[in-house]
């Protein structure tokens, strides 16, 4: 994987620096880190494969925790009078269970898939500002810990996940649970807004020649969709956030009832970002599937531009629906009807897409492999989901339902069913691409079948525990109260309890699949386009090249893959194979590039990072920590701004194959 | 430079095929980030817009304003974006002397409008108006400050620029540096037209 060995790895002060050194050494304060084989290169690596592993890996760490803490809860609601937690440890567990799921989870994972995949599905080597996107992966991962350090430093948030104040003021909230959550959410947003940033940049500049915006893949598109939902909310949750932390830490008197301030104030902010946020979750699970399902199905995507035409339907409308979930707090008629048919309006695209898969599959050669199966999963799932939140935009019914749990089983159908669902059909999907190898179809069956038992059985009865009127956050029930006969209140949450660790099971196989697949089986090495695919990014080898083509392919089709092994008889409109994949690949890389310039690996990216932490802690604990951690961003800044992005003599030149009329090209991005 | 291609042909180089929309990456990049930043102030100054009327002790919004002296400190900011213009303006024709020069001026009248600030700050909270004190003075002084920090990180760059220009360490196309950091510094400078009328102008 490495571009170029270089003789050393050691730090030197730039003082130190000998005369005549070349210029990219003597800019910077370190000595910039060489490539090497070692752990060090993924601490320094600015590779967006690389930072798209290790998004992945810590994402599906936090997904595990975020998953005992559910189990926590269910095992608390199994039996009536439950001892597991008390109702202060309740609060914290359902609070970190959602703030990890949300934000260190299904956002990271998706960072994760959009990092790996849109240089490959847009024909690019790397991304925009590779620096800047090793910066996000490190502030997410530190914010996190920063966020979860607060187990064992007086314990977690417990006021929910949308935190409304002044519930969340000191007087309700005195540990420091709130304050790690108000400044962990804050550095992990800097990762969202920098790889936002990133991203839509990547994806409107450096798209391969002849892709235009209709060629790109569904995927890159509702990634594009999202980073812009991103770009937007996220400056609004950090003003809320910053107005929190002035509270609580600061004394100020934003959310200070008896000084006049408006309770509706912190809801208004959090749902402005927390319902363009349900989309950010939604959207690159719905581009997984939508590559997905055309791939199984032997099919183009039906009707592709009115997929990526709604997707951005839905990234408009987005903005007018989050009134919603205030219905209950007395915002007056008008106000609810608006938004009230704002949000039966936003149903409208999202079903278009539903149409769209199941058309797509219509007719069509239908494999149900793993992924596939994964990908459908989602269609019925998110559907179920779907219709259950057209009932919440319906206000009377929703004054009804708010804060109950048929909230909790509608919103875990879509982010489970809909979002979690579409990211194991990915890595189902593109586990042969990153790693080599594809994962074991038979375990990975048990792994499914569990986890969709497992999830209708867990959020399924929540519908009908709602109904009856259990509250959620409710951290116990008695045998009193339950009701008797069918819909009794016991027994529905003992289903639930039993299916969440059967869910629990389910993902554990996913584990032992990985396990399996490249520790004790070690099968043969992937071919490179295993599941015969459409896209760009099956157009190179499993797993992809430092600098991910040897040529970059000119586009002249969507799904340019498919066009380029395929052709259609005219007379009989039938398709019929030309090319086999290698063949393709031969052809296109029959005259590699040569003197590939790829961007340069940097200490500044964690560096500037791990001041992040240092800041929150001090505003914590200790205003002089306080003080070090702003002088750390001040002096990492200027580091990283002193470094040139490439240092000049890094080239990457194919192993002799290659004869002297190649084209030479560099690819020097900023950042 | 991050127009990406640059074809080099023994040891020849030219610039080709520059991005997909024909826009730099780090201008693009600069502009979304603005984008973002719009929302930003949009939630700071609705907070300061809900909350400016609300005033359970300390002063009223209409007793405590300056507006003469605030009305000098923002044409100060304002002439800024002139020198800005006349910095990128040099930077573009690589007369590196003007470009500092500029630069230096910018940053200079940059510096006396966070002075005003700091001043107008000062005086306000002697007349009894804290960041504690009424709903009022917690969402004035969150968005004026926090324009104020961003003006403040605009005159940090300013002055790495002209430093990293006299050392000729700025990586990269040095006019387009210096137009970025413009692009960042015209917009606090809008953000202060729209705070200045709704905060100072417009009585509450």
């Amino acid at each position: 994987m490495t571009i170029i060995e270089r003789p050393s790895t050691e730090v030197a002060i730039a003082g130190a620096v000998p005369v005549g050194v070349k210029p990219s050494e003597a800019l910077g304060v370190f000595k910039r880190p060489a490539a090497s084989s070692s752990w060090r290169d993924w601490v320094v690596t600015v590779d967006h494969k690389k930072l798209g592993i290790m998004y992945g890996v810590a994402a599906f760490v936090f997904f595990l925790i975020g998953g005992v803490e559910a189990l926590f809860i269910r095992l608390q609601l199994i039996a009536p009078d439950g001892k597991v937690l008390n109702a202060d440890q309740y609060n914290q567990m359902f609070t970190m269970h959602a703030t990890t799921m949300v934000f260190l989870f299904v956002m990271p994972m998706a960072a994760a898939f959009a990092n790996y995949f849109i240089p490959l599905q847009i024909g690019a080597r790397d991304v925009a500002f590779p620096r800047i996107n090793a910066f996000g992966f490190w502030c997410f991962l530190f914010g996190g810990l920063f966020l979860n350090s607060s187990w064992f430093l007086g314990g977690g948030a417990d006021g929910g996940w949308f935190m409304y104040a002044p519930n969340s003021s000191t007087l309700f909230s005195p540990s420091h649970g709130v304050d790690f959550w108000t400044m962990g959410l804050q550095i992990t947003g800097i990762a969202s807004l920098t790889g936002a940033i990133n991203l839509i940049v990547t994806i409107l500049n450096m798209r391969a020649p002849g892709m235009k915006m209709m060629r790109m893949p569904i995927f890159t598109w509702m990634v594009l969709v999202t980073q812009f939902l991103l770009l937007f909310a996220i400056p609004v949750i950090t003003v809320a956030l910053f107005l929190l932390t002035f509270q609580r830490s600061f004394d100020a008197t934003f959310f200070d009832v008896a000084s006049g301030a408006d309770p509706l104030l912190w809801q208004h902010l959090f749902w402005i970002f927390g319902h363009p946020e349900v989309y950010i979750l939604i959207l690159p699970s719905f581009g997984i599937v939508s590559e997905v399902i055309p791939v199984f199905s032997k099919k183009p995507l039906f009707g592709y531009p009115i997929v990526a035409m709604s997707g951005a339907a839905i990234g408009f409308v987005g903005w007018g629906v989050w009134a919603h979930h205030m219905f209950a707090s007395g915002l007056g008629p008008v106000s609810v009807t608006v938004f009230s048919m704002s949000t039966m309006a936003i149903a409208v695209p999202t079903g278009v897409k539903i149409v769209n898969w199941v058309m797509t599959m219509w007719g069509g050669k239908l494999t149900f492999a793993v992924p596939m199966m994964f990908a459908i999963a989602l269609v019925v799932q998110f559907t179920i989901g779907g219709l259950s939140g057209v009932t919440h935009a319906v206000a009377p019914s929703d004054t009804q339902q708010t804060d109950t749990y048929y909230i909790v089983a509608h919103f875990h159908y879509v982010l489970f069913g809909g979002a979690v669902f579409g990211l194991f059909a990915g890595f189902y999907y593109w586990w042969p691409k990153i790693f080599g190898r594809k994962l074991s179809e038979s375990i990975g069956k048990w792994n499914f079948w569990l986890m969709v038992v497992g999830m209708n059985m867990t959020f399924g009865p929540m519908h009908i525990l709602g109904l009856q009127g259990q509250p959620r956050r409710m951290f116990v029930w008695t045998k009193a109260r339950a009701g008797e006969g069918f819909f009794n209140f016991g027994f529905w949450n003992r289903v639930s309890s039993i299916g969440s660790f059967i869910l629990g099971i389910g993902i554990l196989f996913f584990i032992i699949n990985i396990f399996y697949t490249h520790k004790i089986k070690k099968g043969a090495l992937a071919s490179n386009d295993p599941w015969d695919a459409r896209t760009l990014e099956w157009m190179t080898d499993c797993p992809p090249k430092e600098h991910n083509f040897d040529v970059i392919p000119q586009i002249s089709h969507l799904d340019e893959f498919f066009h380029r092994k395929y052709e259609q008889n005219s007379a009989t409109h039938s398709v019929s194979q030309v090319h086999s994949a290698e063949e393709v690949m031969a052809e296109l890389n029959a005259h590699p590039d040569e003197h590939i310039h790829m961007p340069s690996r940097s200490y500044w990216p964690i560096l500037l990072a791990l001041a992040l932490p240092v800041i929150g802690y001090g505003v914590i604990f200790n205003r002089m920590l306080l003080a070090v951690g702003v002088a750390m961003v001040l002096l990492t800044m200027f580091g990283w701004a002193m470094e040139p992005a490439t240092s000049p003599d890094e080239d990457f030149d194919p192993p002799a194959s290659g004869n002297g009329d190649g084209h030479t090209k560099e690819l020097v991005p900023h950042g | 430079m991050a127009e990406s291609a640059i074809v080099r042909d023994h040891g020849v180089s030219h610039v080709a095929h520059a991005s997909s929309t024909g826009l730099s990456n780090n201008k693009m990049g600069m502009w979304m980030f603005l984008g973002s930043e719009c929302l930003l102030f949009g939630g700071l100054i609705s907070t300061y817009m809900l909350y400016r009327g609300r005033v359970s002790s300390g002063p009223q919004p209409n007793n405590i304003f300056d507006i003469p002296f605030t009305s000098v400190s923002s044409f100060v900011l304002l002439m800024s974006s002139l020198t800005m213009v006349l910095a990128v303006s040099s930077a573009q024709r690589k007369d590196d002397r003007n470009t500092n020069l500029w630069l230096t001026i910018t940053a200079l009248l940059g510096a006396s409008f966070v002075g005003g600030q700091v001043y107008e700050f000062t005086s306000f909270y002697r007349e009894g108006l804290g960041f504690t004190t009424s709903l009022f003075g917690s969402s004035f002084y969150a968005l004026t400050g926090f324009h104020g920090v961003h003006v403040s990180v605009g005159i940090i760059m300013l002055m790495a620029l002209v430093g990293m220009n006299r050392n000729n360490r700025i990586p990269g196309d040095k006019a387009e540096v210096v137009e970025l950091i413009g692009l960042y510094w015209h917009f606090v400078d809008i953000i202060w037209i729209i705070i200045f009328t709704l905060v100072y102008l417009i009585p509450s």
